[in-house]
């Protein structure tokens, strides 16, 4: 009898234990999140103005890795996306006698959603995980210990250089995607619904109004910021050796690409009730 | 030739005490590093040397404690007082820790570039001159991938006295070495010391190289300090765990606990 009561009680104390652990840990990385947050933006916007500079050239490094280099991608898996856009419409709008609504659809979903969405898709699997295994590798290596170890701060030095790039980087790729993925739309009517260069054209021009692009691209710049923590933070949570980075590389991945389809629910009901 | 004279101590460790979670890791460690001297701290695997490393250096902060650097307690200390100490302080961590992405050279001027105002000719002299006295001359465009585990200790070494730094922290620089590369580091720890008169603090298992370079020894186990004192006096010690260390006697189990063992072998893990 006795010993099935205390036997009980300890059932007791360890659930709350493992209740209670749960509780701090996640204590831990939403405090941890949050140093990292505005670690980041003092770094970005605090420091420099009181003279403790700014890493541009890293950035610039930076910005010719996730900007530069994913440009022949974004640019052939826009164009794949425009071709498809056009043709699922025109099956549709035949029906109706209206197939010139075809450069509607294509230029206002291009940049209003699936040119923002896929650049940042494709900006997650490239850099996201990129520089969550370079964070990851360094932590590993003791390389962030041998940076603080010489007075620098791992934020100003690794993080902000990385969110500056991908911040200017990220919209400057959905424009190139924008383009592109409506020259996809373009090719498909040209060449296989005899709409006419001109007239598809002069159709995606009036359709398109500055709103479309320009909630696109503040969807952009949000995403590139996600990604971006999303890639650090992973990094700097990597413990253990090299399968402790390719776990947390999976992961950045999974979650910004979690993360930029909540925030893109969020904006787009925003633009859409709101403006 | 070293009669104990009161030299003044550059670092002051006042009841330490460093937790994960709830494992205690320094239990209320309280030591003295002297200037101008080689201190050596031993200790076996997983006592808790590269811990109290990390700590002396101000990586992390301590469950309670103090640790005075030059009269300044850095557990106390912001961010920006921190970095104006550790320019003064050089360290060589276990895995080298160089910077992967960029060349040898840059590794060691990067110091340089960040915290002074020195023109580029000069700092690419300075690191020249670093280069050349950890023996890697003419090394400064490759890259770290390009050089052998002691060629890399020998650049983490250059690049810690690049500042030229007060102190001089080393953790296991022999560590996944072989024992003619390890020599040399030790060679180099002596030279470095003849050289640049720096405070150095040594993090080994290793006894010949404890030998070879120590002024003072400090012992850690089991969370404390067991040992403080000279070579002289650590040869004499009767302390049982300094003695096994220094007679490479492995670890005894009584019958009673070895019997616990085996049949905690065959019965609970299936
Ligand atoms: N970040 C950490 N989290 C939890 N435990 C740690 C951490 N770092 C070290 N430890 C533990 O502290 C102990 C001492 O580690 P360490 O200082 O690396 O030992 P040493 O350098 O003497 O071999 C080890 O048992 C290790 O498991
Ligand atoms: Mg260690």
């Amino acid at each position: 009898m006795t010993e099935n009561v205390s036997q009980r009680q300890g059932l007791f104390v360890q659930f709350f234990g493992w209740i209670g652990r749960l509780v701090l840990e996640l204590f831990e990385r939403v405090f941890f999140i949050y140093r990292l947050i505005l670690d980041s933006l003092y770094w970005t916007f605090a420091a420099p103005l009181i003279g403790k500079g700014l890493r541009l050239g890293s950035a610039f490094d930076e910005m010719v890795k996730v900007g530069v280099n994913a440009v022949p991608i974004v640019g052939l898996i826009s164009f794949s996306i425009g071709m498809i856009l056009a043709m699922q419409s025109a099956y549709q709008l035949e029906q109706f006698g209206a197939t010139i609504f075809t450069a509607n659809l294509v230029a206002v979903a291009q940049t209003r959603e699936l040119g923002p969405l896929m650049t940042a898709i494709i900006v997650a699997g490239r850099s996201g995980s990129g520089i969550a295994a370079e964070i990851g590798t360094m932590k590993v290596g003791e390389e962030i210990e041998a940076l603080q170890s010489m007075g620098f701060n791992p934020i100003k030095f690794l993080v902000v250089p990385k969110l500056l790039a991908l911040a200017v980087m990220v919209p400057c790729l959905t424009i190139i995607s924008d383009f592109i993925g409506i020259s996809g739309g373009i090719s498909i009517a040209v060449f296989s619904l005899d709409l006419g260069f001109g007239r598809y054209l002069s159709a995606t021009i009036f359709a398109l109004v500055f709103k479309d692009i320009i909630t696109g691209l503040i969807k952009s710049v949000v995403f590139a910021v996600l990604v971006g923590l999303t890639g650090c933070y992973m990094g700097f949570k990597v413990e253990g050796g090299a399968e402790g980075v390719g776990r947390r590389t999976t992961q950045s991945v999974v979650v910004s690409i979690f993360l930029i389809i909540l925030a893109d629910a969020f904006f787009t009901s925003l633009f859409y009730y709101l403006w | 030739m070293e009669t104990s004279t009161k030299t003044e101590a550059i670092i002051q460790v006042r009841n330490l005490v460093v937790a994960y979670e709830e494992r205690v890791i320094l239990d209320n460690i309280n030591l003295v590093i002297p200037r101008g001297e080689t201190t050596v701290i031993l200790g076996g695997s997983g006592c808790g040397k590269s811990t109290l490393l990390r700590h002396l250096i101000g990586l992390h902060k301590p469950e309670s404690g103090n640790i005075l650097v030059k009269g300044r307690d850095i557990t106390q200390l912001g961010e920006q007082e921190l970095s104006d100490i550790l320019r003064k302080v050089g360290v060589v961590f276990q895995s080298s820790a160089l910077f992967n992405s960029i060349s040898v050279g840059d590794n060691v001027a990067l110091p340089l570039r960040e915290h002074t105002r020195l023109e580029e000719s000069t700092i690419q002299i300075m690191t020249k001159i670093k280069l050349d006295m950890v023996g890697l001359s003419g090394y400064e465009r490759f890259m770290p991938s390009e050089l052998s585990g002691g060629m890399k200790k020998r650049a983490a070494f250059a690049r810690a006295i690049s500042m030229d730094p007060e102190i001089l922290f080393c953790d296991e620089p022999s560590a996944g070495l072989d024992p003619i590369v390890a020599a040399g580091l030790d060679q180099l720890i002596l030279k470095l010391k003849k050289a640049l008169k720096m405070t150095i603090v040594v993090v080994t298992h290793e006894m010949a190289s404890m030998y070879l370079i120590a002024d003072h020894i400090i012992m850690l186990n089991g969370g404390k300090v067991i040992f403080t004192g000279t070579q002289e006096e650590f040869k004499k010690s009767q302390n049982d765990r300094v003695r096994q260390f220094i007679e490479r006697r492995p670890e005894e189990y009584s019958e009673e606990e070895i019997g616990r063992y085996a049949r905690a072998l065959t019965t609970d893990s299936f």
